[in-house]
Formats: structure tokens, C-alpha cells, sequence
């Protein structure tokens, strides 16, 4: 092990969060004095420079008052260390809550800070390349949004995120390194364009039926925003003075989308789950029930979110 | 809060403006020793960008190039140099402003900040009296707030400002304890300080209309406490320079003068020790009491007893003198000193000389005669008291005593000492200061420069110098009230109303506490004040350990404050429920865990006797109100009722 390796180990596990580096924790996350680390900025530097020219000065020209302005200006810029400080200290990361994605896609990722004992400001998150600006009011929590960028399905650890602030005046930076043991799973991006599902047992699978056509419909529940406007049930509706909307039969076997790792041969394994991947999207939105067989494993059949996301996560999480 | 995928945020109108705002205070700090082409167009220039920086307009570049070219030229012409204390400073107001042209990023604002702090500290090189040293202080404020409006959601303007003067005010230990601390420099590193600077006071010459430019200056010349009670206004003469040669219209000290040995002095009553603390007067004459006895540390006596100062005094002295107010100095005149009492110009003012051989023939050898002859003269013959009299010419002294007949001090001393050496009296001219002002709030005299005047020694055989001082037989009232009382004509002015007079003083006393505490603080009392917390001035490592300790202090109290929560309301209410709780596990009554803490009091409530139970679930109910039914801090009000009845809670 080279010194400079051994140094760093060192360094890492005496000072755990000063490097990008360190171990992953769980949640929530507190920022205590020993993860928090100030140095000056380059306009600190600069400042300080120029006090140490106004403290020549003053003492070159003898004049008391001048001194008394540098000495007052001098400690208020150092106790601007501590503000940086005092910026991070206490503040917790109490909570993440990670949207859906496809790969390649941004990752909507809610980072949940908590000021339980005073108010911080000036607090500057660096994710990946971006800043988020933000300041938390005394006992109050904030959700910050955040942008991930994806790549490729699978389980993606959360980026290392640097907290920061140069509250307040510039001087000083202080910074802490998070890496929350936190991972977000992205799904598999869908191809863009292929043919339409096929079965084993059906050459060609039917079009969606078209239930509006038909009456045969198995009962009937309140209207909720978002439902098609198409399946709302108008002669009822007008008798019941609400809107409702047909609960139609459940598809028949020939309705079951049944899709098929084994069916689609020839294909790499890549494309394969792309394809699934868009199978599965176009028959939660059309509403259907579908099966999904993979290798390992059978998800279905059903129909809806709940089963949406589980074969997603199947199709994320294969090999 | 924002995201922003900007690397650094450009300034906003409001960090610009409190930028502005700075320089604008900086601006009028140096205002009164700008050169008057340059204040005005610079204050134009501000207002002018300020309001197109609001508008979103950029300052034209090429613009910006030719008044930055023409800003040295300016001053080069004005000064004839860009180097020194004035050209400096100059310079560096009119780049300040011209910076403020050039501010896109943040990294501009950043310079700009610095370099008000810099140009800020410069206006205290012109004056460092209280009163500008605060404005100084004060225009750090806004300094601060534009860094505070450069952060991230940095909160409202008020709030801004508000924490700009709080970390100012925070600051304030840390830079007293530096301020002793900082070693002073006993030679300057560089340069001459002080050297191009004017020199005020009584000088070492006095022309005619000398005198006059001080007496309408009022700022203090020196302040002395006396060790006993402050002496009758009579007595009160401070002598600065004694002037022997004449030569026709200017009162020198004459260089064969220098070159005499001291007058002897004998004091004939009791002495007077008294410490003066003098203003900077860029000169090396320094007033005693008429007449000193021994010449202080780091100075010297003249030969006719005036102290000189071994350094020209460029930030204020504190010398402690014993005086005798009555005393005969040089029983015996030397030929040489009765060759320059007696010293006249030439053959002017044939008028003055005959007048006084007209006494000389009149009154014999018979001096106080002849005295008195010359100030009855000034008493009865129609001689007036003014600060501004007619001007004089070529036969200066003849024009005074038989034409205008109106003048102050110097004009009177000039021409009576004329008068005496022409009747065969050795005299002389002395400057000085008489009179002062005593504080009433604290026990010590002002004396302002408008306090000089002039008066006259005339030799006496067996009684040596005897001072003489003819404006005294023209206005009494100029040594019983002040020289511009005096042409004034008696009577109260309404800024000598008694509050305005105690406020003054008021204020007169702090510039005293200031100028003693601060601005003489040199190398001198900084080695004194250490050695008596035990600290070797002459070892460095005394020092460093000293300095070095006073930093590991401040640092530490610094990261305790920093480490330190604030106990506020929301806690109070906490700590007292953790109180409470405390008390209850005492009586058998511990808090299971993850119990709630409304659950709990209600639980407890339960075994206790009837009147305590009610009480205990009033706590509890009240206890869940201020805590959670509001997202607001509870009222204060209420936290302290609740926490005085769970301290009376006695289960």
C-alpha cells in the first residue's frame, strides 16, 4: 500500500466525511461537528490579503482608529467562519423519496431537511453537476427536489451530495459530504417502436375491445378525475344525479395479454426487456390484464399499477 | 428556494444597490478633503449608475477606459503627483466609483466590497476623532449586507442589515483584544507619515493674520487635568514659542537665539502639575503653563523655556509639567540677550520710534512707567478689538498705532513690544494659548485653537521676564471670555445655553476618553498595559504567548457559541416537560418508552389523588395544544403559565 493510499485510508477513517469516499449511512443524517469542515474561499483568501495590507497601513501610519477598523472588520470575517459552520450544524436529512424513471430519463428525487433547532440560510446542495439554493426557517422541514440523471436500469446508488454554504459573507466555505444509504430503481427504457405483442397461442393478439360498445358490463362505481370520460355511464349517471362509470366484465382469456420472455427469441437480452418493458406500458394503459414470464419468475396475471410497477421492477432487476 | 444551474448567481439590483450605498458612504467620508473637480462628478456618476444598473443597462465600455485614464490625469494635475495621503486617496475614491461600472458577477461585487473596506480605512488618515472613526465603523454595515445579499435566499433587506450590524457588534470583543494585542511598530516601515500634512496650532513664526485663522477654529489645541484645582482664568497663559526677531512684519524665533543657554528660573509660590494631552499638530512646539519648571521625557526646553517635542506630534502627546505660576526668570540679562530684546528692522515705523522716545525722554529710565504709558495708550485712545481689521501697510506698526487702531492680540503684542524695544526695554513676543474652557462634567480644560493669542515679555531689572499682555488693557474681557466672546461683544448666545453647554461638555469628555484611550494608545502604553498582565514586551515569546493564547481563547469561545443552541420558547417547554417527567419517575412514575407524552400525564394522572390528577391532565391537554395544534411557535405567555403550574404540580 502506497503512503499516499495509506494516508487517505487514514484520513477516511479519522474524518469520515471529509472525502467524497466514505462508507454509506442510513437514514436520517445528522450533521454533527465532526463532518463539517470550513476553509476560506478564494474571495476569503483575497479578503484576508487585503486586511493584512490595511493592518501594514494602519500600524505604518501609527493611527489607532484605523487599526480599531481593521481589528473590527478582521473579527467579524473570522467569527464569519463559525456562521459557515453554524450553517450545516444541526441540520438533519431526515427523509428521500424516489419517483419512477425510465433509464435515460430524470429522476424526480425528494430530499427531505429538517432545521430542528434554529433556522439555516444560505444552504447550497450539489447533485451531480447542478446547485439547488435553499434555506430552511427555525423547526420546519423542506422537500428539495431534485433531478437525477439515469443511464441504465437497475438499482442506481444515490449520488454523494455535497452540502454547502458560505454563509455569511462569503469567506468561509463549509461543506459536509452525504451518501445516504439510500438506492432509487430504474426501470428499463422502453423501445420506441415494434410490433405488437404476440402470444403462443394467438398468431395475432385482438385490438382492445372496444367496451364502449357493448353493455355488458359488471357493475358500477363513482366517477374520479382522471377516468376516461368514455366509460362514464350516462343513463345511470342521469338517474343517480352523479357520474359513474361501468366496471366492465374481466377480460376473458382471449383479453389476457400473456408476454413472454421465451417467445421472443433471437433477440438479445437488452432488446428483449425493452420490448417487454413497452409491451407492459401500452397494456397498463389500454387498461388490460396481462401475464409476464420471465426466467426466473411469473408475475400475473393481472391488471393495474400495483402489478404495472412490480413487472417493471422484474424487468429493471433482471440479469 | 431556486435551483439554479448557473455555476454563481450575477447581482441582483438590491445587493448593487447596498453596494452603492457603501460607496456612497465612502464617498462622503473622504468628501472634505476631495478635490472639489472630483467629489461632485463622482457622486453624479454613482447616482447615474445606480440607476441604470436598476434599469438592466451595462456602463458603455469605452466609457469606462476614458475615465479611468482621465481619473490619474485629474489628480496628477491637482497634486502633481499620484503618491501620498491626498493623491491616494483621491485615487482611490474615483477607481472605487469607476469600479462600480464593471459589476456583472459577483466576483466584481467581491473586489468592490474589499476595496470600500480599503478606501474606508483610508478616510481615517485625514482624522481620527470619535466621531469619524464611528462613521467609518458604521459604513462597514452596508459593506457587510452586500456580502450577505450575494448569498442564496438570503432573506429580506432588514434582516440583512440587521445581521450585518450583529456580527459587527459580535465582533466588538474579539477587537478590543486584538487591538492591545497587535504589536505596534515603534519606527515607521515606510515613508514619512504625516510629513505632507499641514501643520496647525500656534507656529513657530507669527505673520501677520497668523493668529487670526485660529481663533476662528474651534477644534481642541490640547486638553490639560491639573492635579489641584484648574487655575483662575487670569493665570491661565500657555506658552509655545517666544519669538525675538522682528523684521518688519514677521515675529520669528531668530536663529541667534537657538544658541542661548536656559534661563534661570526661580519659583517664587507654589507649583501647579498638570498633564496635557495634545492634539496632532504635525509640529514640535509643545504649550506649558506659563512658566514650566523641568522639560518632560522626550522633550527639550528652549532657551527661553518653551518645550519642544523631540518628534513633530503626529497622533496626539501626554506630558505631565509642573508649572510656577509665580517665579523670576533671568534675574541677570546677558549682553547677548539684551541685544536681541532690544532688535529692530531697519529705520521703519519712524512714528512708533518717535512715540516711544517721547516717553523714553518723559518718563527716564523709569520702565513700568513706560509700560504703563503704552497701555493706557491702548486703553483710552480710541483702539478697537476685532478679529477682522483693516489690512495694514508697508509701515505695518505705524498703520496700527496711529490709523486703524483696530486689531487683536497680535497686532497689539506685535506693536507694544515694538514700542518697548524702541524706548531701550528688552521684550519679546510669546505665543501661546490663554484661557480654555473647564469642563464642568469632568474636571480638566479645554483649550481650543481658538484659544491662541500673543502677549509680551518685557525684562525688569530684578525682576526678570515679566509677561505683559496689551490686548488685556484694550478688552479685559479677551481673558476673562475668549477671544471671540470678546469681539463679539458680551452677552449669552443661544449655543451658550445651559444644556447645549452640558451636552458639550458631555461630548468633550468622550473625545478626551477616546483621544487618551485609543488614539494615544502607541507602543509606549500598549508595553506598559502588558507588563501588568504580567507580559515581557522585550521577549517575543512572551508576546507570541500572549497573542497565541488570546487567539486559542477567542477561537474556542468563538466554537462554543458556535456549538451552543439557542434556548428558545419551543425548548423552554421542552426542558420544563423533561422537568416534570424527572419529578414523576422520582415518585415511581417513569415514562414508558414510545409513550406519548399526553398518554402519559394522563396515566400518572390516574394514580395521584383527585385535586393533583385534574391538574396533571390540564397540564396534558395543555401540553398537546402548544405543542401540535399550531405550526406556529407557541405564545410566550402560555409556555410560562404552563411551566410555573407543572413547577407547583406537587403529586
Amino acid at each position: 500500500m502506497s503512503l499516499l493510499a495509506s494516508l487517505r485510508a487514514r484520513l477516511a477513517r479519522r474524518h469520515p466525511s471529509l472525502l467524497r469516499q466514505r462508507p454509506r449511512e442510513a437514514l436520517p443524517i445528522e450533521l454533527g461537528q465532526r463532518r463539517i469542515y470550513v476553509v476560506p474561499t478564494a474571495f476569503g483568501i483575497g479578503f484576508g490579503a487585503m486586511l493584512i495590507v490595511m493592518l501594514l497601513g494602519a500600524l505604518n501610519y501609527n493611527n489607532n482608529a484605523a487599526l480599531l477598523l481593521t481589528c473590527l472588520l478582521g473579527a467579524a470575517c473570522a467569527q464569519s467562519m463559525y456562521g459557515a459552520f453554524r450553517a450545516l450544524h444541526g441540520l438533519r436529512l431526515e427523509a428521500i423519496r424516489a419517483g419512477h424513471a425510465e433509464a435515460g430519463q430524470a429522476l424526480i428525487v425528494e430530499l427531505r431537511f429538517a432545521a430542528p433547532r434554529r433556522a439555516h440560510a444560505g444552504l447550497c446542495l450539489h447533485v451531480d453537476a447542478t446547485r439547488h439554493d435553499f434555506s430552511i426557517a427555525a423547526d420546519t422541514a423542506l422537500s428539495l427536489p431534485i433531478n437525477l440523471h439515469t443511464e441504465r436500469r437497475g438499482w442506481l446508488d444515490l449520488p454523494a451530495l455535497k452540502l454547502e454554504s458560505t454563509w455569511p459573507f462569503g469567506l468561509f466555505r463549509a461543506w459536509s459530504w452525504l451518501r445516504p444509504d439510500v438506492r432509487v430503481l430504474v426501470y428499463p427504457a422502453r423501445e420506441t417502436a415494434g410490433p405488437p405483442p404476440l402470444g403462443s397461442g394467438a398468431e395475432s393478439m385482438p385490438a382492445p375491445r372496444s367496451h364502449e360498445l357493448g353493455e355488458d358490463y359488471a357493475g358500477l362505481r363513482a366517477y374520479q378525475p382522471g377516468d376516461s370520460p368514455r366509460r362514464i355511464a350516462w343513463k345511470a349517471s342521469a338517474r343517480n344525479a352523479t357520474l359513474l362509470l361501468r366496471l366492465h366484465e374481466p377480460p376473458d382469456a382471449q383479453a389476457l395479454w400473456h408476454l413472454r420472455w421465451n417467445a421472443l427469441r433471437g433477440l438479445d437480452p437488452e432488446t428483449r426487456i425493452m420490448r417487454l418493458a413497452r409491451w407492459v406500458d401500452e397494456a397498463q394503459r389500454g387498461g388490460q390484464r396481462w401475464q409476464l414470464d420471465l426466467p426466473a419468475q411469473s408475475l400475473g396475471p393481472d391488471a393495474g399499477s400495483a402489478h404495472y410497477h412490480a413487472c417493471m421492477s422484474a424487468l429493471a432487476l433482471l440479469p | 428556494m431556486s435551483a439554479a444551474r448557473v455555476p454563481a448567481p450575477r447581482p441582483d439590483a438590491r445587493s448593487f444597490g447596498l453596494l452603492s450605498l457603501t460607496v456612497a458612504a465612502t464617498l462622503a467620508l473622504h468628501a472634505t478633503h476631495l478635490p472639489l473637480w472630483l467629489s461632485p462628478p463622482l457622486a453624479l456618476l454613482l447616482t447615474l449608475r445606480w440607476l441604470g444598473f436598476r434599469r438592466g443597462r451595462r456602463f458603455p465600455a469605452l466609457l469606462r477606459y476614458a475615465l479611468v485614464l482621465t481619473l490619474p490625469l485629474g489628480v496628477i494635475a491637482t497634486y502633481g503627483t499620484l503618491f501620498g495621503r491626498l493623491p491616494g486617496a483621491a485615487l482611490a475614491v474615483g477607481l472605487l466609483v469607476l469600479k462600480l461600472t464593471e459589476t456583472e458577477t459577483r466576483r466584481d461585487v467581491h473586489i468592490a466590497v474589499a476595496f470600500a473596506a480599503f478606501t474606508l480605512m483610508s478616510a481615517l488618515l485625514f482624522g481620527q476623532s470619535l466621531l469619524q472613526t464611528l462613521l467609518v465603523c458604521a459604513a462597514l454595515a452596508p459593506a457587510l449586507a452586500t456580502l450577505l445579499a450575494l448569498q442564496p435566499s438570503a432573506g429580506a433587506t432588514r434582516a440583512i442589515l440587521k445581521t450585518a450590524v450583529l456580527r459587527l457588534a459580535a465582533a466588538l470583543p474579539v477587537t478590543l483584544l486584538a487591538f492591545v494585542l497587535v504589536p505596534r511598530l515603534a519606527t515607521p516601515l515606510w515613508g514619512a507619515p504625516g510629513m505632507q500634512q499641514a501643520r496647525t496650532g500656534i507656529s513657530a513664526s507669527m505673520s501677520p493674520g497668523a493668529i487670526g485663522q485660529l481663533l476662528v477654529d474651534d477644534s481642541p489645541a490640547f486638553r490639560v487635568g491639573f492635579d489641584g484645582p484648574i487655575p483662575p482664568r487670569a493665570q491661565r497663559y500657555f506658552r509655545a514659542v517666544v519669538l525675538w526677531h522682528f523684521d518688519g512684519r514677521t515675529w520669528t524665533s531668530g536663529s541667534a537665539a537657538r544658541h542661548l543657554p536656559l534661563e534661570p528660573l526661580q519659583a517664587l509660590g507654589p507649583t501647579q502639575r498638570y498633564t496635557i494631552s495634545m492634539e496632532a499638530t504635525r509640529q514640535t512646539l509643545l504649550p506649558a503653563l506659563d512658566m514650566p519648571l523641568q522639560a518632560p521625557a522626550a522633550t527639550r526646553f528652549t532657551a527661553a523655556r518653551t518645550l519642544l517635542a523631540d518628534r513633530p506630534v503626529d497622533h496626539g502627546l501626554r506630558y505631565t509639567v509642573s508649572s510656577a505660576t509665580a517665579y523670576r526668570l533671568q534675574p541677570h540679562l546677558g549682553a547677548r540677550e539684551r541685544a536681541l530684546g532690544l532688535q529692530l528692522p531697519g529705520d521703519d515705523d519712524p512714528r512708533a520710534r518717535a512715540l516711544a522716545l517721547h516717553w523714553r525722554t518723559r518718563y527716564g529710565d523709569n520702565p513700568v512707567a513706560i509700560i504703563d504709558a503704552a497701555l493706557h495708550r491702548f486703553h483710552d485712545d480710541g483702539y478697537r478689538y476685532t478679529l477682522t481689521p483693516p489690512p495694514l501697510g508697508r509701515q505695518q506698526i505705524d498703520d496700527f498705532l496711529f490709523d486703524t487702531r483696530a486689531g487683536f492680540c497680535e497686532h497689539y503684542a506685535s506693536a507694544f513690544v515694538f514700542l518697548m524695544r524702541a524706548a531701550g526695554i528688552p521684550a519679546r513676543v510669546v505665543a501661546g494659548y490663554q484661557g480654555g474652557y473647564a469642563n464642568r462634567a469632568a474636571d480638566y480644560l479645554l483649550v481650543r485653537q481658538a484659544d491662541a493669542h500673543a502677549w509680551a515679555e518685557v525684562w525688569l531689572r530684578g525682576r526678570g521676564w515679566v509677561r505683559v499682555d496689551p490686548t488685556a488693557a484694550v478688552r479685559p474681557d479677551r481673558i476673562s471670555l475668549g477671544a471671540i466672546a470678546a469681539a463679539q461683544g458680551a452677552g449669552a448666545r443661544w449655543y451658550q445655553a445651559a444644556w447645549l453647554v452640558g451636552l458639550r461638555d458631555r461630548i468633550d469628555v468622550l473625545n478626551r476618553l477616546w483621544d487618551q484611550s485609543v488614539v494615544g494608545f502607541n507602543a509606549l502604553r500598549q508595553r506598559g498595559l502588558l507588563t501588568r498582565f504580567g507580559v515581557d514586551p522585550q521577549r517575543w515569546q512572551s508576546v507570541a504567548l500572549a497573542l497565541g493564547g488570546a487567539l486559542a481563547v477567542a477561537l474556542a469561545f468563538g466554537l462554543a457559541l458556535a456549538l451552543r443552541e439557542p434556548a428558545g420558547e419551543r425548548d423552554a417547554l421542552g426542558r420544563a416537560f423533561d422537568r416534570l417527567q424527572r419529578r414523576l419517575t422520582r415518585r415511581d412514575h417513569p415514562r414508558q418508552p414510545g409513550e406519548a407524552p399526553a398518554h402519559y400525564l394522563t396515566r400518572v394522572a390516574a394514580d395521584l389523588p383527585a385535586e393533583q390528577a385534574a391538574a396533571l391532565r390540564a397540564l396534558s391537554t395543555q401540553f398537546v395544544r402548544l405543542r401540535y395544534a399550531s405550526t406556529q411557535p407557541a405564545p410566550r405567555l402560555a409556555v410560562r403559565d404552563w411551566i410555573r403550574r407543572a413547577r407547583e404540580l406537587k403529586p
